[in-house]
């Protein structure tokens, strides 16, 4: 860590580093306020797809990123779980050298331009900003920033494709093409290794692709990643389940000396409640599918989705908010978030929970549901509710909602989105008695390194973790890299 | 994307066809399916896979027209593509010496029949199958069934063809002659309802492989759930093949019709377009 520490004080002694803090007083640049996001207008970005936040312009992005002070001691990079060095992209802005910021954001972080638009900032780099922590103020807009850093570099047709070490004739298989695994595939690349990412789906991206709405995360930013990843000699195979249509066994006798399983979580909760099979009743991984992957809100696309007039989401995390949002743009007359703690609890990010109230969405919180009612075609039609409590705190600190007897009611909906949480998959585990699992099904591996009780299998995102973030997941996606490949440099 | 290899007419609305897939030919058991997406605007159907050429490195999936994605497919002519094609997937079926086994199937179910009636005799049971169709047109797959069968009966709603009856008669009429220790029902929900009420009248094991709406087939989302037993279940996961006589049928067919409006939509929209060219 030392290392680390020396390395940022020696970046901060640049000399236009040093220059740059001079231009202005501290003073100055603390009295200024946070800039605000540009945003489609609420109505209108409620029934279609445009992306809600329209990226910052260069001159406001400067003067927002000459609020950042450079800190001596830069406490907003141990909140970000990659470490990415924050006051040196922000200063590298603040000066104009925006590639260079760009660059910087490389280093560390494979996907910038996907993380500036869906990390969760506020309890990350921003909650550990000076400002936040010092000085109770609005932190410097650092997710901004990073989208602006990458977009700028991906508009500019100038993007760096990094280097590649000269091949090393080793053959590396990746499961799932979601951010860890890209995360990962990059660096092996990097490394000389020649990387196979095998993907169930017809499309590459895991959940960026088919979880993450377009109006919040464009899949043209996700492709320009791709792309840049083939063009370092990553290869892409589609409709390949590792453990259906190839076993690890028969990849290890293609020549494939290491694997890295990054499958996801992508096994739906339900809770398992009376009329919760009706017609009309679908995990939002069900919903999201049909309208990301499937396209199915476009002309001429072939996949149909349920348009209901008045929908429900049950849950409120970023997938529940993306659900909701969704059906207002299917165009719901009433879109209603239901859930059982308090608008303070939700796990969604701050940002799409603020989006979706100005969009026009419900929130009934404090309230759970223990029923579906159908008619008489088996049709969902109302939602028996109960209202709930906060109780006291538990060990963990979160007040536990409790159900208040006797408050039961009914609403009506002729569409609800259950969005209760995803189980990791099963799938990998399943084919391979041998690895160590966890009763949750998440596979166990070392925290140092990624590797898995199978020596040649390493493992991240959120088949490790469960259902985390995309930040986490491509975290893990590099460390399991440098993990791998000093394995198989012992190895030889 | 896959190549079509070749292509065989079972009648009007039944196309088999000739898919090149050779991992999927070496890796697929009896009772697994495949996803198939036709062209970039496809969607996502499941479709079982009726045989395989391990040589040829094709896979055979016989498919009935019912809708848009299954009349693309079967307009597909030897040299097309099929844009996504992933597998194999479920299940396999648990083949092993059960004694006797009738096999029993409706429509387009006798396709995925038939490898399961293949892999039975293989494993040494007496086989008895009963296909069943509304009229001889729709009969699909007799020879070959014949060819690993002990006994065929054919069924026809309108006596077209073989004998005139449902389905059920004919199984009622092997039962009431000889033990049977297992039985397996493939076809349309309605069909796969009640013969499975008539092998549970008779206490005979039965597995139905069930044919829910599917998006990813991975177990992802959840479209596929039905109850069995009083548990929710995703077919393509657990499935296809559950106990028979555990499985909610009323729900299921009511959740096949969930997009009944909009898929007739479709179709009627895809019927125009065909109709102009
Ligand atoms: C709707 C939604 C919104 C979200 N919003 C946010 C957000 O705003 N911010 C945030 O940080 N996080 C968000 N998340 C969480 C975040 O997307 C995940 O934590 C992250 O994508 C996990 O990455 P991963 O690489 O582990 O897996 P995934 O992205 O899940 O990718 C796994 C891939 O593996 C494939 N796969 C699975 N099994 C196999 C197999 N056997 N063979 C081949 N391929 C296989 C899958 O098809 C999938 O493409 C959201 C999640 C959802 C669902
Ligand atoms: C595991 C599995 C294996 C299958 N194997 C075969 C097979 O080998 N050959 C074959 O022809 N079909 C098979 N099916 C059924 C096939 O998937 C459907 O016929 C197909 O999805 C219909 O798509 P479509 O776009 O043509 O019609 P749609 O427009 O989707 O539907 C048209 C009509 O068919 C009904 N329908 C939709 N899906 C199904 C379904 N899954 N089963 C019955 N009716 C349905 C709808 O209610 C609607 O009225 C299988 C299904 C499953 C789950
Ligand atoms: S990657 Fe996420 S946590 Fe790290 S600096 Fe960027 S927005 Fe903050
Ligand atoms: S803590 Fe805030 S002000 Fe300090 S370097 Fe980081 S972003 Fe800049
Ligand atoms: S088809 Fe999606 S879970 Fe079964």
């Amino acid at each position: 860590m030392d290392n680390r520490a020396d390395y940022l004080k020696a970046e901060r002694s640049a000399e236009w580093r040093e220059a740059l803090r001079k231009t202005m007083k501290n003073k100055e640049r603390t009295a200024q306020l946070r800039v605000h996001m540009p945003e489609a207008p609420a109505q209108e970005r409620a029934r279609s797809y445009v992306e809600v936040n329209s990226g910052l312009t260069a001159p406001i992005a400067m003067k927002e990123a000459s609020r950042c002070i450079d800190c001596p001691d830069p406490t907003c990079i141990s909140g970000c779980p990659v470490n990415i060095n924050i006051p040196k992209f922000v200063k590298n802005i603040e000066r104009g050298e925006f590639l260079e910021a760009a660059r910087t954001l490389k280093e560390t972080n494979a996907l910038p331009a996907v993380c500036g638009r869906v990390c969760p900032q506020e309890k990350q780099c921003e909650a550990n900003c000076f400002y936040t922590i010092k000085l109770n103020a609005e932190p410097v807009a650092i997710g901004y920033l990073e989208r602006f850093a990458a977009d700028y570099e991906q508009n500019s047709g100038a993007i760096s494709i990094p280097e590649v070490a000269p091949a090393n004739g080793m053959k590396i298989a990746v499961v799932g093409s979601g951010p860890a695994g890209l995360a990962f595939a990059g660096d092996m690349a990097k490394l000389g290794y020649e990387v196979h990412i095998l993907e169930a789906l017809h499309e590459i991206g895991g959940v960026l692709k088919y979880g993450i709405p377009e109006f919040r995360l464009p899949n043209k930013m996700v492709d320009v990643e791709i792309e840049s990843l083939r063009k370092m000699g990553v290869q892409f195979e589609t409709n390949f389940i590792v453990g259906k249509t190839a076993t690890i066994d028969d990849l290890r006798e293609e020549g494939f000396k290491g694997f890295f399983v990054s499958s996801g979580a992508g096994l739906p909760r339900f809770m398992n409640i009376p009329g919760e099979n009706l017609v009309g009743i679908l995990s939002s991984n069900e919903y999201l599918t049909r309208v990301n992957l499937m396209g199915a809100s476009r002309q001429g696309m072939d996949t149909p989705v349920m348009r209901g007039k008045r929908v429900a989401v049950i849950g409120g995390g970023n997938t529940a908010m993306d659900s909701v949002r969704t059906a207002l743009r299917l165009g719901a007359e009433k879109a209603t978030i239901i859930y059982r703690r308090s608008l303070e609890e939700m796990p969604a990010r701050v940002e799409e929970v603020k989006h979706a109230q100005e969009e026009g969405v419900e929130f009934l919180t404090l309230n759970n549901p223990i029923e579906y009612l159908g008619d008489d075609k088996g049709k969902v039609k109302q939602i028996r509710l109960q209202k709930m409590e906060l109780g006291e705190p538990d060990a963990s600190g979160r007040r536990s909602p409790q159900p208040v007897e006797g408050s039961e009611y009914l609403i009506d909906a002729d569409t609800v989105v259950v969005s209760v949480g995803v189980s990791p998959n099963p799938l990998i585990p399943q084919s391979l008695p041998d690895l160590k699992v966890s009763r949750w099904g998440t596979i166990e591996v070392d925290p140092e390194t990624l590797q898995s009780s199978i020596p040649d299998i390493f493992a991240g995102g959120d088949i490790v973790r469960g259902g985390a973030t995309v930040i986490l997941a491509m975290g893990d996606g590099r460390k399991a890299a440098a993990g791998m490949h000093q394995h198989l440099q012992n190895a030889r | 994307m896959n190549k079509v290899v070749s292509k065989r007419q079972f009648s009007e609305n039944v196309v088999g066809l000739d898919i090149e897939a050779p991992r999927i030919a070496k890796a697929r058991k009896a009772g697994h399916f495949v996803m198939v997406r036709v062209d970039e605007k496809g969607e996502r159907i499941p479709l079982t896979i009726s045989s395989a050429d391990v040589q040829r490195g094709t896979i055979t999936l016989v498919i009935q027209k019912v809708g848009v994605t299954s009349r693309k497919l079967t307009a597909l002519e030897p040299g097309d593509m099929v844009h996504d094609l992933v597998g194999p997937l479920g299940h396999a079926t648990e083949v092993k010496k059960y004694g006797t086994v009738l096999c029993c199937g409706g429509g387009v179910g006798v396709a995925p029949l038939l490898p399961i009636v293949e892999a039975m005799k293989a494993a040494g049971n007496r086989v008895i199958s009963v296909i069943a169709a509304r009229n001889k047109e729709l009969v699909i797959l007799e020879d070959q069934i014949r060819a690993h069968s002990d006994e065929v009966l054919v069924m026809t709603d309108d006596g077209s063809y073989g004998r005139k009856g449902l389905i059920t008669e004919g199984m009622e009429s092997i039962i009431e002659r000889e033990k049977i220790d297992q039985a397996v029902i493939i076809g349309p929900g309605i069909m796969m309802k009640f013969a499975s009420l008539t092998t549970k009248k008779h206490n005979i094991p039965s597995i139905a492989s069930l044919n829910t709406i599917m998006v990813d087939g991975t177990g992802m989302c959840g479209a596929c759930r039905v109850t069995v037993g009083g548990k929710t279940r995703f077919v393509c996961v657990d499935g296809p093949e559950f106990d028979a006589h555990e499985v909610d049928f009323d729900e299921m067919l009511s959740r096949l019709n969930g997009y009944k409006d909009e898929e007739q939509k479709a179709d009627q929209e895809y019927s125009c377009q065909v109709d102009k060219k």
